[in-house]
C-alpha cells in the first residue's frame, strides 16, 4: 500500500486500484535492497527493463504497461519479488551479528547512563571529525541532525552530502561513511561508539531500512510524532511506524522516542501525563511490532519552568514514574530546551540539575544539554564544559539511586501517582469513547486534538495520497519474510 | 544589580521589550561595570586551534590585549584535546562606549506574546484569524511555510498553529495560484502567507507578481487578504514593486509573522473601519 507510492511514480500515473497492489511487488525490492545487485524483474513485467530504477523511470515515462498478474503468474511474481528482498534482509542480519562482535570486542560504555551527544554541521565530511571527537571526549552515542524538512521529503537524497540546513541529509552513503569513522574510533578507544539517526517522517521506513543495511545502532522513531508535529496523515504514520519497527526489531536497533516533544508545546506541569499515555502507546506499538524491552528507548524531557516552586522535585517524580513502569527499557533522558533563555550561565546550572535528575533515577540514555541552546550551535568549548558537567554529576553522584528512596506518601510519590492517574484517565477516555461504528477510537481521538493540542484528522495531513486500501492481491515480500522469519523463531523458542 | 528576568520567555521578544527606566540620569560616555564604576571589567571565553602550553597562554593574552583587554587576566586554560585548548578572561576594556552614537533600529511593529497576539485578535476581530499558507510554483520545499506555520515551529518558537486564535490551512507544496486563490476565498482568509525558497532565474519573483495579481483581480479593491511572502532570495525592500504587503527574510520566526498580522490587521481596521465587523457575519 505504501511502498509503491515512495516510489513517487504510481502516484496520479495511469496504474489504479489493483495495478498499485503489482507495482508494490517490484517497488518493495527497491525499497530493501537499494538501488544496486538485484535480480531483473524482467520475467514478472512481460519483457520490461531490467532494474527497478529504470522500471520506475519507464513506468513514470509512461512506457511501461503493467496488469495484474492472476493464478500461476501471481505465484511466480511473488516468489520473485520475495527472492530480490532476501539479500538485503541477509545483509541486515549480517550487521546485527557483526554489531555484537563489535560490542563484544570494544565492550559498552563503562557507566550508565551512556552519554548521546548530537553533531549537525550540514557537511558530512564535518560531522565525521566533530563525531570523532564528541567520542575521545566522552560521547558514547553520537546523533547526526537531520537537515531541516527532510521528514517531508517524500524521497531519500542519495549519495555523501555536504549541504544541509541545520542539519546533515539522511543518506545511506552518509551512514555508511559515518559508521566507518565511527568503528576507526571505538576500535582506537576500546569502547562501541553508537551512531544515531532518524526514522521518521514521509520516508521512515526507507530511512529505517538504510539503517539496517548499514548498521545503525538507534533510530528515532516515535509512533505519533509525524502525526502531531508535522502534520503526516495518522494511518499513513501508523502504517510506516509498523513496517519500520519491525526493520528496527529485525536489525538489533533500539529505537528513542519522542515524547520530549510533547512539553515543549504544551506546559510540562499540565501535561505531564501525555507523556506517560505516549510512552505507553510506543511501547504498545513497538511490542506489537516485534521490539523487545531492551531495543523500546522511550524518551522523557526535562521542561518543567524551573521558575515554578518544586520544579526539581517533580522532574524527580517524572523520571523515576517512567524508570518504574518500565524497569527494563533503556530510557532516553532529554536535557531544557524551553526554559533556556541564552543566559548561558543559568542554562548551565540548569543542565547540572538535569543529569542529577539522570543519575539519582537510573536512566539509560542522555542526551546532554547544552549551554547555548536556543543560541547557537555549540561551539567545540561548549560540548567540552557540557561533557564536564555530566561526568562531574555521574562520579559525584552516579550512585545516589542506590540512597534515594522518597518517603511513602511523600510530595514525589504523591505527584507521580497523580501524573499516572491522569494518564489511566485520558487512555480509558479514548477507549471508551464510542463513536460511530468502524470508526477506530485512538484515530478519533488524534482528530480531536486529545494530544499535544493538535487536531489531526484521519482523512488529512501531508502523505494522504499515499494511503490506499491494500488490494486483495496485494504483497509486500518484506512484510512476508518479516512475519514468516518471525514465526519460525517463535517457533524455534 | 541582578534583576530577575520576568519578561517573556521567548529570546526574540525579549530583545525588543521596552526599557526599564533609569534611576538616575544616564551619560553619554559609559564603561562596562564590574564592581567599582568605571573599571571597565569584563569577562570573555574563547577557544584557540593550538595544543595547551606557554604558547597558547601567551596566544589568549595577545588576543585578549588585541580585543582592547588592558590590564587582562588569564584565570582559566584547559587543554581540549591534543589541537584545542579553553581560556577565560578578565580584563579592563579600554573601549568607551558613546550613548548618543547608537544607532536602535525599530521594526515597524511591536514583537507580542503568543498570549498577547491571542488576547489582541479576541478583542478586535472576535473571531479567528484565518491564514492560507502555501508554495507556490514549482518550488517544493515546505521548510520556510512550515517553520512559521507548524506546531513544531522555528528557532524555540512555536509555529502560527499553536495560537489559539489563528486558524491555519497550510496547502503545502506547488500549488497553483488559482488554487491558492481559491482556498483563500473558500476559507475567508485574513492573510495569505507564500514561501519561496528555492529559485531559479528570478522565478520567485516572477511568481509572488503573479499570485498577488491575481488576487488584485479576484477581490474587490480594499478587501485583498494580506499578502505575504516570505524566503531568502527576497529583496526585503520591494513589497511594493511586487505587490504584496510585507516581505520576511531568513530567519523569521513565527512570533515576528504573528506578531506582524495583528498590526497589520489593526492598521487595515482603522483605515477601513467597518470592513471587520461586515466579515464576522
Amino acid at each position: 500500500m505504501r511502498l509503491s507510492v515512495t516510489a513517487g511514480w504510481a502516484k496520479g500515473g495511469p496504474f489504479e486500484g489493483g495495478a498499485v497492489a503489482y507495482l508494490t511487488l517490484l517497488v518493495a525490492g527497491v525499497v530493501v535492497l537499494g538501488p544496486a545487485g538485484l535480480p531483473s524483474p524482467r520475467a514478472v513485467c512481460g519483457g520490461g527493463p531490467p532494474g527497478p530504477r529504470t522500471l520506475a523511470q519507464k513506468a513514470a515515462g509512461g512506457s511501461v504497461a503493467c496488469r495484474l498478474p492472476e493464478g500461476r503468474e501471481q505465484t511466480a511474481a511473488k516468489r520473485l519479488a520475495l527472492r530480490s528482498v532476501k539479500p538485503g534482509m541477509n545483509r541486515i542480519d549480517k550487521n546485527r551479528a557483526t554489531r555484537d562482535r563489535l560490542i563484544k570486542r570494544h565492550g559498552d560504555p563503562k557507566q550508565r547512563p551512556w552519554i548521546y551527544l548530537i553533531v549537525a554541521t550540514g557537511d558530512i565530511y564535518e560531522d565525521i571529525p566533530q563525531a570523532q571527537t564528541a567520542a575521545r571526549e566522552g560521547a558514547d552515542i553520537i546523533a547526526v541532525i537531520r537537515s531541516t524538512g527532510q521528514s517531508l521529503l517524500d524521497f531519500v537524497p542519495e549519495g555523501a552530502t555536504r549541504e544541509g540546513y541545520a542539519g546533515t541529509y539522511a543518506t545511506q552513503e552518509n551512514f555508511r561513511l559515518m559508521r566507518a569513522a565511527l568503528d576507526e574510533v571505538s576500535k582506537e578507544l576500546g569502547r562501541y561508539i553508537r551512531l544515531v539517526n532518524y526514522a521518521s517522517g514521509l520516508c521512515m521506513p526507507e530511512i529505517a531500512t538504510m539503517a539496517g543495511l548499514e548498521r545503525l545502532d538507534m533510530m528515532l522513531n516515535d509512533s505519533m510524532y509525524g502525526i502531531l508535529f508535522r502534520d503526516i496523515n495518522p494511518i499513513r504514520t501508523f502504517v510506516d511506524q509498523r513496517f519500520s519497527r519491525q526493520i528496527h526489531a529485525r536489525a538489533g536497533i533500539i529505537i528513542n522516542t519522542g515524547e520530549d516533544n510533547y512539553l515543549t508545546t504544551a506546559d510540562a506541569v499540565d501535561a505531564a501525563h501525555t507523556v506517560t499515555v505516549s510512552q505507553l502507546m510506543n511501547e504498545y506499538f513497538a511490542k506489537e511490532a516485534g521490539l523487545e524491552d531492551w531495543q523500546i528507548g522511550l524518551g522523557h524531557a526535562f521542561e518543567i519552568n524551573p521558575e515554578i516552586p518544586d520544579s526539581f522535585r517533580m522532574e524527580l517524580a517524572q523520571a523515576l514514574l517512567a524508570r518504574q513502569l518500565f524497569p527494563k527499557a533503556p530510557l532516553k533522558w532529554m536535557p531544557p530546551t524551553k526554559h533556556m533563555t541564552g543566559d548561558v550561565f543559568r542554562g548551565y546550572l540548569l543542565d547540572g540539575f538535569f543529569n542529577l535528575v539522570g543519575a539519582m533515577t537510573g536512566q539509560d540514555i542522555l542526551l546532554v544539554g547544552m549551554m547555548t541552546e536556543a543560541v547557537v550551535t555549540p561551539f567545540l568549548s561548549d560540548r567540552d564544559l557540557a561533557l564536564q558537567n555530566v561526568r562531574y554529576v555521574i562520579n559525584a553522584a552516579g550512585n545516589l539511586s542506590e540512597d534515594f528512596h522518597p518517603p511513602r506518601d511523600g510530595f514525589i510519590q504523591t505527584r507521580a501517582r497523580q501524573v499516572l492517574s491522569e494518564a489511566v484517565d485520558l487512555l480509558e477516555r479514548i477507549v471508551d469513547d464510542r463513536g460511530e461504528p468502524g470508526s477506530v477510537p485512538l484515530l478519533r481521538a488524534i482528530g480531536d486534538g486529545t494530544f499535544g493540542l493538535m487536531k489531526r484528522p484521519a482523512d488529512a495531513g501531508k502523505g494522504l495520497d499515499g494511503v490506499v486500501r491494500c488490494a486483495p492481491a496485494y504483497d509486500n515480500p518484506a512484510t512476508t519474510l518479516l512475519a514468516t522469519t518471525l514465526l519460525e523463531e517463535g517457533a524455534g523458542k | 544589580m541582578t534583576t530577575r528576568d520576568t519578561r517573556s520567555k521567548q529570546v526574540i521578544a525579549k530583545a525588543s521589550s521596552s526599557r526599564a527606566m533609569p534611576s538616575r540620569t544616564v551619560p553619554d560616555i559609559i564603561r562596562p561595570y564590574g564592581d567599582t564604576t568605571g573599571d571597565g571589567m569584563v569577562q570573555v571565553s574563547f577557544t584557540l586551534p593550538i595544543p595547551h602550553d606557554k604558547l597558547a597562554e601567551g596566544a589568549a593574552l595577545q588576543l585578549a590585549a588585541k580585543m582592547g583587554l588592558a590590564p587582562a587576566m588569564l584565570v582559566h586554560a584547559k587543554a581540549m584535546g591534543p589541537d584545542f585548548t579553553f581560556f577565560v578572561v578578565y580584563g579592563s576594556a579600554t573601549h568607551l562606549v558613546d550613548l548618543r552614537q547608537v544607532e536602535v533600529i525599530e521594526r515597524e511593529f511591536p514583537m507580542l506574546s503568543a498570549k498577547d497576539v491571542n488576547t489582541l485578535i479576541k478583542k478586535r476581530l472576535r473571531r479567528k484569524l484565518v491564514v492560507v499558507g502555501a508554495c507556490i510554483g514549482t518550488d517544493a520545499h515546505t521548510v520556510g511555510i512550515d517553520a512559521i506555520l507548524n506546531i513544531k515551529g522555528f528557532a524555540g518558537e512555536k509555529g502560527l498553529e499553536y495560537y489559539t486564535e489563528i486558524a491555519v490551512v497550510n496547502c503545502g507544496a506547488q500549488v497553483l495560484v488559482p488554487e491558492l486563490v481559491a482556498r483563500a476565498r473558500a476559507e475567508k482568509a485574513d492573510a495569505v502567507l507564500v514561501s519561496q525558497v528555492v529559485t531559479q532565474k528570478d522565478a520567485h519573483i516572477h511568481n509572488t507578481m503573479t499570485m498577488s495579481a491575481a488576487f488584485r483581480e479576484a477581490y474587490p479593491a480594499g478587501k485583498v487578504p494580506l499578502l505575504i511572502v516570505g524566503g531568502p532570495r527576497f529583496d526585503q525592500g520591494s513589497a511594493v514593486a511586487l505587490g504584496v504587503d510585507r516581505i520576511f527574510g531568513k530567519g523569521t520566526t513565527p512570533g515576528e509573522v504573528a506578531s506582524y498580522l495583528v498590526h497589520a490587521m489593526t492598521q487595515r481596521g482603522a483605515q477601513t473601519g467597518a470592513t471587520t465587523k461586515e466579515q464576522s457575519t
